[in-house]
């Protein structure tokens, strides 16, 4: 089946590097972006480093520093890591660049790219994504725009180095990294764009015969919303960061205020500008995008839930209008993160409102999901012990945000650690705990073989366990009161009583990483030598389960035709505990 | 490892009169979020082990229940609105709306920099000296204007701000160069300081003692280094240390005259 226009690739280039078929697309997003996580992870382990042993306390000897300190200022340089120190702009040029790595080059392109355009097409019985090409090209320009990114660390002065924020003015008089990364920035924003538009027309125009709106699966819903958050949130940041490219470049002044001085001189362009417009156009952005980094997870974790309950899951409409009602309210509560940085105080009190009414929703689909566990026969395979992990994991980064949405407190945690551990645990444990369950549930669709699950259990805990002593005393520090984003909080007295859980911190971030190995061995070895998976594995109802493993170019023998929901599972009077969408009976 | 270091898992010390305030509303959520993720997490635990898969076993397959679900969502949604109505929105306003009346205060202007803290004093005369920015340099970081009458009597210091205690003290704040944000941990409060604007903070420190300024906004190389101390002192030691700092201001003020009456 081709009925819009591409027929069967034969080269090599055509099928697996320049392909326009959206399974190998959706294959290739997800290899770059678990790239990109280990990049990112990477840097991480550098300020782990840095902030386990940040000070040279009164035994330090600049002839003898020890075997780990000598490796480190010699792989590093003298520039960046002074007697095995790290220098304070490296340290932020690794903040910034992990923030920015780890959101727009990982969790984003593997929630939304990767599964969006691997599983989308075919559960909602389509043979490819509606613009091929555009497909093709959304890929591409994405990974044109990461090495971009990558590449800014070759900028004199290094990477961009004013956080994932880049907040003007620092962002304007920051070295040249900074505009590689607003280069960067806006390739990679148009790349979302052209993948956003192709998933709304795609799954508003190509569902199959029978597939309404209320027989969707909870992950292309997911998928929907997050993509309309993408189309109207990211232009908003594309166009601030065209300003900021300008005010950098060509002498323009749109973040720059009167009388501001640089170095000892009043800086060349000052005056009219205003620091907080790009606050304002950032964060419009940057809170719908916390959403994009969760809906595509909770559509996944909904799935994995309902195949491995073997029952319906609970409240499908309630779900459904959450995740609506979620997208709606993220467009108007960008100002949280602002209520100290000086926009007019009254102001607070609406988004403080808006943003603790956020938190209704995203209760209600944990409730559902917790509900869904009732009366469930329960198979704790792998994908589903990440999907399980991720409810408690999640709750604990949506409670944390409370304090945080709520202005009073947030006077005393703003920009502390307490910060740094709620998001964490939303996006983390969270999300990507989720994306990992995701991994292992339609690896066996991928690549007609499904992944070990011993080893894919010895990966689960060696995830879960290490990521909470990551992030957890994050939480203590913040709330004793110790800044984020500090190359070393030793210098400032009142961090001392929480700098030892910095030391936990860093040793559960390499037992972090040393746990992911199992899953990258499992990974690549199961490609070619892991059991056999036949159609439908998991013995699940969704259309992706009707075609083979891996599905062929155009994914339906014929085209299918949807007769019920997506979640039939355990019907009374049927022989089989399951009933796929495009079963006749 | 360093013998300071410590595993803290409460907050810091409250010096402020509005720190128990916060505290407060610290405690509460946090009871409550520990109190949510309890009941949930037993019956999440409670899920698991009672309807794992069995030989055999089938599942439910209608669901019951659906508008009891509900409650949760409500019981959060009420918990929420009683937080902003009785608490949110009046702390907000006393703490940052509002500033104690200035006569009963102590004023002084927070000029932040990379990596510093300026602040000036008004002096006996009450009035802030005016601040040109073609005057700034290494010798008058804040471009005070010499040619201003109001500006012979202020004092400036760098890096340490002197209060006394069981005063309001309303700071007035703006920056030269980039974002910065004045943070003192145990006063519970913070507020961005940006170049362009003036910002308003205060508090009312309730304890004697020496505390840490730092910048909460990343502000560059220096960032972690951009720390300041505020002394907290009885009003007699302030009014001497005062004293002492208008009458230093009022020489070098009457040295320069002279000198340009010279040359």
């Amino acid at each position: 089946m081709s009925d819009h226009g591409h027929a069967e690739p034969t080269t090599f280039w055509r099928k697996y590097i320049f392909s326009v078929d959206h399974k190998v697309i959706g294959i290739q997003y997800l290899i770059t972006s678990f790239l990109f996580l280990l990049v990112g992870f990477g840097m991480m382990m550098l300020m782990r480093y840095q902030l386990a042993m940040p000070s040279p306390g009164d035994d330090f000897d600049p002839e003898n520093l020890g075997m780990i300190r000598s490796a480190v200022a010699w792989l590093f340089g003298e520039n960046l890591m002074p007697y095995g120190f790290m220098s304070p702009d490296f340290y932020n040029q690794l903040g910034a660049m992990h923030g920015t790595v780890m959101i727009f080059l990982g969790v984003v392109p593997l929630g939304v790219a990767a599964f969006g355009n691997y599983v989308l097409p075919i559960q909602i019985g389509a043979d490819d994504m509606a613009f091929p090409r555009m497909n093709m090209m959304s890929y591409w320009v994405y990974l044109v725009g990461g090495i971009v990114m990558m590449s800014a660390f070759l900028a004199p002065g290094g990477a961009a180095q004013s956080g994932w924020t880049s907040y003007a003015p620092l962002s304007v008089v920051a070295p040249p990294g900074q505009t590689v990364w607003l280069i960067a920035m806006i390739i990679i924003i148009t790349s979302s764009l052209l993948g956003s538009i192709n998933f709304i027309v795609t799954t508003l125009n190509m569902r199959a015969k029978g597939m309404t709106f209320g027989r969707l699966p909870i992950f292309c819903w997911a998928q929907l919303v997050t993509a309309v958050l993408l189309l109207l949130a990211f232009p908003v940041l594309e166009a601030g960061a065209i300003f900021q490219l300008l005010d950098r470049v060509a002498g323009t002044s749109f973040y720059i205020p009167k009388d501001m001085i640089y170095g000892a001189t009043v800086f060349p362009a000052a005056g009219g500008g205003n620091p907080l417009l790009w606050q304002h156009l950032f964060w419009f952005l940057a809170h719908p995008e916390v959403y994009v980094l969760l809906l595509p997870a909770m559509g996944i974790v909904c799935e994995i839930i309902a195949t491995n309950t073997r029952k319906p899951i609970f409240g499908y409409k309630e779900i459904v209008g959450s995740l609506i009602l979620i997208g709606a309210l993220s467009f108007v509560v960008w100002a949280h993160h602002m209520f100290v940085s000086g926009m007019r105080t009254s102001l607070a009190n609406l988004f403080v409102t808006t943003t603790l009414t956020i938190s209704v929703p995203s209760i209600a689909i944990l409730t559902c999901m917790l509900l869904s566990l009732r009366g469930a026969q329960i198979r704790f395979n792998t994908p589903m012990l990440f999907a399980l992990a991720f409810l408690p994991m999640f709750g604990i980064g949506g409670l944390t945000g409370l304090p945080l949405g709520f202005a009073p407190t947030d006077l005393y945690l703003h920009d502390t650690y307490y910060v740094i551990g709620h998001f964490h645990y939303v996006v983390a444990p969270g999300s990507l705990a989720a994306l990992m369950g995701g991994t292992y549930f339609w690896f066996p669709k991928m690549f007609g073989r499904r992944m070990n699950e011993k080893l894919g259990k010895v990966h689960f805990w060696m995830t879960i366990i290490p990521m909470n002593f990551v992030f957890f005393p994050m939480l203590f520090q913040g709330m004793w009161g110790m800044n984020r984003r500090l190359a070393d909080p030793t210098l400032q007295w009142h961090n001392l009583p929480v700098q030892g859980w910095n030391y936990v911190i860093s040793v559960a971030a390499l037992v972090l990483l040393i746990g992911q190995l199992p899953f990258i061995f499992n990974f690549f070895y199961s490609i070619w030598n892991g059991e056999e998976a036949g159609d439908n594995p998991w013995e699940a109802t969704t259309l992706e389960w009707s075609c083979s493993s891996p599905p062929p170019h155009g994914n339906f023998l014929a085209p299918p035709q949807v007769y019920r929901g997506p979640y039939e599972y355990s019907v009374p009077g049927r022989q089989k505990d399951f009933w796929r969408q495009d079963e006749i009976a | 490892m360093n013998s300071e270091y410590g595993f803290e898992i409460g907050m810091s010390p409250p010096a402020s009169t509005y720190s128990g305030q916060i505290d407060w509303l610290m405690g509460v959520l946090h009871l409550a979020m520990i109190g949510m993720f309890l009941i949930w997490g037993s019956y999440f635990v409670y899920c698991l082990i009672a309807y794992r898969a069995r030989p055999g076993g089938q599942a439910t397959y209608h669901q019951t229940g659906e508008k009891a679900s509900f409650i949760p969502d409500g019981i959060v949604l009420a918990f929420e609105l009683w937080l902003i109505l009785g608490f949110g929105i009046p702390i907000w306003a006393e703490l940052k709306q509002e500033t104690p009346p200035v006569g009963e205060s102590l004023e002084v202007v927070l000029v932040a920099q990379q990596f510093a803290w300026n602040f000036q004093y008004a002096g006996p005369d009450g009035i802030f000296g005016k601040r040109d920015v073609a005057q700034v340099s290494a010798s008058n970081p804040i471009g005070l204007d010499d040619a201003d009458p109001a500006s012979k009597d202020d004092f400036i210091t760098i890096n340490n701000l002197y209060v006394p205690v069981n005063k309001p003290v309303i700071l007035r704040m703006t920056s030269k160069d980039v974002i910065h944000d004045f943070q003192v941990i145990n006063f519970r409060n913070k507020q961005d300081i940006l170049p362009g604007t003036v910002q308003t903070l205060w508090f009312e420190p309730d304890k004697m003692g020496k505390y840490e300024i730092n910048c909460a906004q990343l502000c560059g190389v220096g960032h972690t280094q951009m720390i300041g101390n505020v002394w907290v002192e009885s009003p007699e030691d302030y009014k001497e240390w005062e004293r002492e700092q208008i009458e230093e201001a009022m020489a070098e003020a009457k040295a320069e005259a002279s000198d340009s009456a010279r040359s």
